[in-house]
């Protein structure tokens, strides 16, 4: 079963790679973005076919080595 | 005096510092990272480099590497553990030392000496320096120290900031801080002060025809505090 989880930065952190990407969307003409977060999409194939399990599995992993939680936060966004 | 270098897959500085530790009286070995087994040592390095490519965050895979539980297990029974450079991001992603290192606030790689103060000295790695500014070497992408307000609170309140990037003086501003770390801290310590992380590399200080000597002093005076 595939689950898909994200990671974003938490609010309060500094994210320059963001801030660039937006600086070059607004050379590009798009004149209306207030501000760009970056952060990092993850796709397991976990051997597992109970949803509930396979998402807890996933959530293990994202605590303990996906996402370094003083700085990010992660959301498992679904299952296929 | 004992000590132990590990060097994990994409570490570059572990031989540098094999030679520093050696030319200051350590009795130093190389350890792989897939080794369970420390041996006995007096200090363990965590040397700097680009472990695992740098892949996901600095230092997050390095930090799950079979010889860390010997290390961990070393650190919180008292023992003496030093990351540098990319040592000093494997030590904050066991969460021995508080806060992350991010991307450097401009977004390039820095490779400069720099002026660090030091903040403490009641610890077995700055007891007796016998100076307040040390001119080391930095060379990074991921030194932008930063921790959550109460983790700062906790450092300060217990005085864990090692050292700051500061000019030659000692004067600690922001426009000597290179890469945006909060307050300008450049290491930190946990708080038994037996584990010190910090971005600056002494091991390339040690030889005026190469660079200048205020990592030989570090490594004389270390070595000293050890016996």
């Amino acid at each position: 079963m595939k689950i898909s989880a994200i990671i974003t930065l938490k609010k309060d952190v500094l994210d320059p790679q963001g801030k660039v990407i937006q600086q070059a969307l607004d050379g590009m003409g798009y004149k209306n973005v207030e501000e760009v977060r970056q952060g990092k999409y993850f796709e397991i194939d976990v051997k597992e076919n109970d949803p509930n399990k396979a998402k807890e599995i996933v959530e293990e992993m994202c605590k303990k080595l996906l996402a370094n939680l003083v700085i990010e936060n992660y959301k498992i966004i679904g299952t296929q | 005096m004992k000590s132990s270098v590990i060097t994990f897959p994409g570490s570059n500085c572990d031989r540098d510092m094999d030679v520093a530790l050696k030319k200051f009286g350590f009795k130093n070995k190389m350890v792989w990272h897939a080794d369970t087994e420390l041996p006995k040592s007096d200090l363990v390095v965590l040397p700097g480099g680009f472990s695992y490519g740098d892949y996901l965050r600095c230092g997050s895979m390095a930090s799950k590497s079979n010889i860390m539980h010997s290390v961990i297990n070393f650190a919180n029974s008292g023992g003496m553990v030093m990351g540098i450079c990319n040592g000093f991001q494997i030590l904050v992603e066991t969460g021995l030392v508080p806060g992350v290192l991010l991307r450097n606030k401009y977004l390039e790689f820095i490779c400069k000496n720099v002026f660090v103060k030091i903040n403490d000295k009641q610890n077995k790695y700055f007891k007796n320096v016998d100076t307040k500014v040390l001119e080391f070497h930095i060379a990074h992408n991921e030194g932008n120290y930063f921790c959550t307000n109460d983790q700062l609170k906790e450092i300060e309140d217990n005085n864990l900031i090692a050292i700051k990037y500061c000019d030659e003086n000692g004067k600690i501003e922001e426009q000597y801080n290179p890469n945006g770390s909060i307050k300008n801290i450049a290491g930190v310590f946990n708080k038994k002060k037996n584990v010190l992380g910090m971005m600056p590399h002494p091991e390339r200080m040690i030889d005026t025809s190469l660079s200048g000597e205020d990592g030989s002093l570090f490594f004389k005076n270390l070595i000293n505090n050890l016996r």
